[in-house]
């Protein structure tokens, strides 16, 4: 910080500041830092109700931190007492059916907060310069949550547990010359036992921590530039933005309220709806369960992994699935930002929403017939849509003519009612 | 940097309030909606709390039931109970009238025998050092007993006598007498105080 | 949304519905009405009881419910002497003796229901090599849950004529396979209930499957009863939210 550079309004506000807040102020900018980022903070003015994924997906990771670190303090990663520590969390520990279906469905919910996050950020250019970094922070998330989930998943050690683990861990196996001691040492050991669980357990409760470090890292590049907004215009001038609170803080605490509303109905009226029931079976290595299935939340990319016979091709389209999405902003080039001015691939967005459900509901079918039919067109319009459609479009969509700004668009009356 | 976007008729400014009346009622509705918030908060905060308290089987433990027919007159056997060493022993006549004649003005901790037993036969104690919580030696009677015939605590030296009060040494008080009950003449329960 | 987008949608609807996940081609069990299905559902508190009757005096030749503790069925409406004389009718494995041998005792509340069989070997080498499975979570165990279980108990009839059935075994249309280990284990007047109704086979497995259900969730009625009062106050918070974040966004132009 240069000494000849002025001082903001908000850091003069803060040296007058007295009693203990001055006190705090001038060891750590605490007060002026709340105030500048979280009160303060100009926020276009247009975002819609997509916007709320953020703050809720925030809060849904310390929700699982929370409730994962008191079901930690009566859970036991030894095979031969895990299914059985957890059914006794149910069944004796004081308020532990709460919060084991809280975690059990939160782990669901923030897929659901995660994957609208996500399709947001590809309908309205959240990616594009000078935001990059911003979203291949977002694919590092997203990678370290889908480990997290699957190691979670294996801990109650129900037959799902052990056999997704089982089928899972074994395609490293296709990794050319080393697959086998990669496997092996995966395992520790010369299938899915009591080693395993246990150093799952230990990343299971560590990784969500390296999440926290990384979301601090996103919402810094986030507040370099600002927000992102429905019209992909950047903001111009005051009356482009308002400040966060109260306006955003009121619209994040009420969007949270019907999140909750929605995970407490999940929890207290249909706690199982996402689970399997096989893995209320205890794990058994002798005998695989007619249908392996990941939670839902995996299903497409599982679809992926099996719509072809070869194990290392399958294995290598299921990552690259993922991967493809940090090179987005490489893919897709167009000056325009936002789907709501670029109407050919706004079509081609929601063929992509399409195809991943079909994706997702191919992926719990046995993989013959139709479904494996259905799992190889949506797999190849999936990668299309990244490898063809992105750059395509870059070259050779019509470029509608944008907003002056934020506010002329919002001015508009006509938009203000339809906020797509 | 950013506060520059903010047009200043969006920014608050406390002398353009609006009207009294408005301002009371969305007072209020903040104030509400912060007071059903905290109660939302605190509630949500429960289950986790209370979660570390004993859980339900750890409560189901708290009881044990001890058979003391084999128990002779002079012997004593030692229990496990919510985990710590429980010195039930079957006293001679000696023993209790040693117990029972002690002034008990001249206690550390005075208490008469009459109320550390509910028969004077048995005597049933928490084996566990009111000084620093090693478990004193004495159960057996070859062990070192004590000047007083009782429990002798190695750890740094404190005598109990046959009633389990703290006569020499550091210990501050009596070893602790539990909740127990004679379900019949062949039972005890510990941990509860009626059957 | 396009036309377009609308019609592949409504194919994508259609197709699911051909494809519902089917289980090795057993007849799906036909809907049950369970008293505790509802939205603010209870167990039927005789049923229970009925059922746990069933368990005791049937299934528990063979089958274990090692998750449930005894003191957990005051929920069934026994009192605690009730209880503790249940349980003491049972040995569970005692302390190990002086001589270094293994005693049992008579079990107290505290204690689980004790399993059958003393390991798996053993089960196994009663039952003709199968296993009889623990039923505390059956209900949570199946896709169909309770209604399988009832199917299940009632499903055993005769094979069609040209069914291989293995030596051994039992034809059964709801099991997957149609070939199950156990035979059919209920008769009607099997059992006499204490509170006079009759002991019909389909009886007999409505009240033992409500145990079962209640063996897998005995958290239900608490869980729907608690969810009632958060439901509730969220709706409540929500709505005091959206006001005032409607009223803040008024004076945005």
């Amino acid at each position: 910080m240069q000494d000849d550079q002025q001082l903001q309004p908000s850091q003069i506000e803060a040296a007058q500041v007295k009693g203990w807040q001055g006190w705090i102020e001038h060891r750590i900018p605490f007060f002026s830092f709340a105030k500048e980022h979280l009160i303060h903070y100009a926020t276009p003015k247009n975002l819609n109700y997509f916007w709320n994924m953020g703050s809720l997906a925030g809060i849904t990771l310390v929700i699982m931190i929370l409730s994962g670190i008191f079901l930690a303090a009566e859970y036991v990663p030894h095979t031969d007492h895990a299914f059985a520590s957890v059914e006794r969390i149910m069944r004796e520990v004081n308020g532990g059916w709460i919060i084991r279906y809280l975690h059990m469905n939160g782990a669901s919910m923030f897929f659901i907060v995660i994957y609208i996050h996500i399709f947001r950020g590809l309908y309205y250019g959240s990616y594009k310069a000078p935001r990059e970094l911003l979203w291949l922070l977002g694919v590092v998330i997203l990678l370290l949550m889908m480990a997290t989930a699957f190691m979670g998943y294996v801990l109650p050690w129900g037959q799902m547990s052990f056999w997704g683990a089982t089928v899972i861990t074994n395609l490293f196996s296709a990794v050319p010359v080393f697959g086998e001691s990669i496997v092996e040492f995966l395992w520790g050991g010369y299938s899915v036992d009591n080693p395993t669980l246990n150093r799952f357990f230990v990343l299971h409760y560590l990784i969500p921590f390296l999440i926290v470090g990384v979301v601090i890292l996103h919402l810094v590049t986030l507040h370099t530039h600002g927000s992102n907004n429905p019209t992909g215009v950047d903001k111009k001038t005051p009356k482009d933005t308002i400040p966060f609170h109260p306006y955003y803080t009121l619209k994040d605490l009420f969007g949270l309220g019907v999140f909750a509303l929605i995970w407490a109905t999940i929890i207290f009226f249909m706690p199982n709806m996402f689970g399997e029931p096989d893995n209320y079976i205890p794990a058994n290595p002798m005998v695989t369960p007619p249908h392996i299935v990941p939670e839902w939340y995996f299903l497409p990319f599982y679809a992926i992994l099996r719509c072809v016979p070869e194990k290392g091709l399958g294995v290598i389209l299921m990552f690259s699935a993922v991967l493809v999405l940090a090179m987005v902003p490489w893919l897709d080039r167009s000056p325009i930002r936002s789907s709501r001015f670029r109407p050919v691939f706004r079509y081609f967005s929601w063929l992509l929403v399409v195809t991943c459900i079909a994706l997702g509901w191919s992926g719990a079918q046995t993989p013959d017939g139709l479904p494996l039919m259905i799992s190889r067109v949506a797999t190849m319009y999936y990668f299309a849509h990244f490898l063809i459609v992105m750059p395509l479009c870059t070259r050779y969509e019509r470029r509608m003519k944008l907003p002056e700004s934020i506010d002329a668009y919002y001015q508009s009356s006509h938009n203000k009612a339809k906020d797509m | 940097m950013s506060s520059e976007f903010l047009p200043h008729s969006v920014n608050p400014d406390p002398h353009d309030m609006p009207p009294v009346e408005d301002k009371k009622r969305r007072d209020f509705l903040i104030l509400a909606t912060t007071a059903v918030g905290g109660v939302g908060a605190a509630s949500f905060m429960w289950p986790f709390i209370n979660s570390f308290n004993p859980a339900a089987d750890t409560k189901a433990g708290a009881t044990v039931d001890i058979d003391i027919s084999q128990v002779h007159i002079g012997q004593a056997i030692t229990v496990m109970w919510r985990g710590k060493p429980l010195f039930v022993r079957r006293r001679t006549p000696v023993e209790i009238k040693e117990a029972q004649a002690v002034d008990i003005n001249s206690l550390r901790d005075p208490q008469s025998d009459q109320v550390r037993v509910k028969k004077p036969e048995w005597l049933v104690v928490v084996g566990v050092c009111t000084h620093l919580g090693c478990v004193p030696i004495g159960q057996k009677t070859t062990e070192n007993r004590g000047k007083y015939g009782g429990y002798f605590c190695p750890c740094h030296g404190s005598t109990y006598d046959t009633s389990g009060r703290i006569r020499l040494g550091p210990a501050p008080t009596n070893l602790v007498v539990p909740p127990y009950t004679f379900l019949n003449d062949k039972t005890l329960r510990i941990g509860q105080d009626k059957a | 949304m396009t036309k377009l987008l609308w019609r592949y949608i409504l194919i994508g609807g259609l197709i699911s519905f051909t494809f519902s996940a089917s289980a090795n081609d057993a007849e799906k069990p036909p809907a049950v009405t369970w008293s505790f299905n509802k939205l603010w559902g209870t167990f039927d508190r005789a049923s229970l009881q009925r059922g746990f009757q069933v368990y005791k005096q049937v299934c528990a030749t063979c089958h274990s419910v090692k998750y449930m503790r005894y003191e957990k069925l005051s929920a069934l409406g026994f009192s605690e002497a009730e209880i503790k004389a249940i349980a003491s009718e049972h040995e569970v494995p005692g302390p190990i003796n002086d001589n270094g041998e293994p005693t049992t005792r008579k079990a107290t509340p505290a204690d689980f229901l004790p399993s059958p069989f003393p390991n798996d070997q053993a089960a196994r080498a009663a039952n003709n090599g199968a296993l009889p499975p623990d039923l505390t979570l059956m209900a949570k165990a199946r896709e169909f849950g309770t209604n399988y279980i009832q199917a299940l108990l009632t499903g055993y009839v005769n094979p069609p004529k040209d069914f291989h059935l293995v030596e051994g075994m039992h034809y059964n249309k709801y099991f997957p396979g149609h070939q199950i280990a156990m035979p059919a284990p209920l008769m009607d007047n099997q059992v006499e209930f204490a509170d006079g109704t009759k002991a019909t086979i389909h009886q007999m497995a409505h009240d033992v499957t409500t145990f079962l259900a209640w063996t897998a969730e005995p958290e239900m009625e608490a869980r729907k009863q608690l969810g009632l009062k958060v439901i509730i106050y969220l709706i409540v918070f929500s709505a005091m939210l959206y006001v005032l974040k409607r009223r803040a966004w008024k004076d945005v132009k």
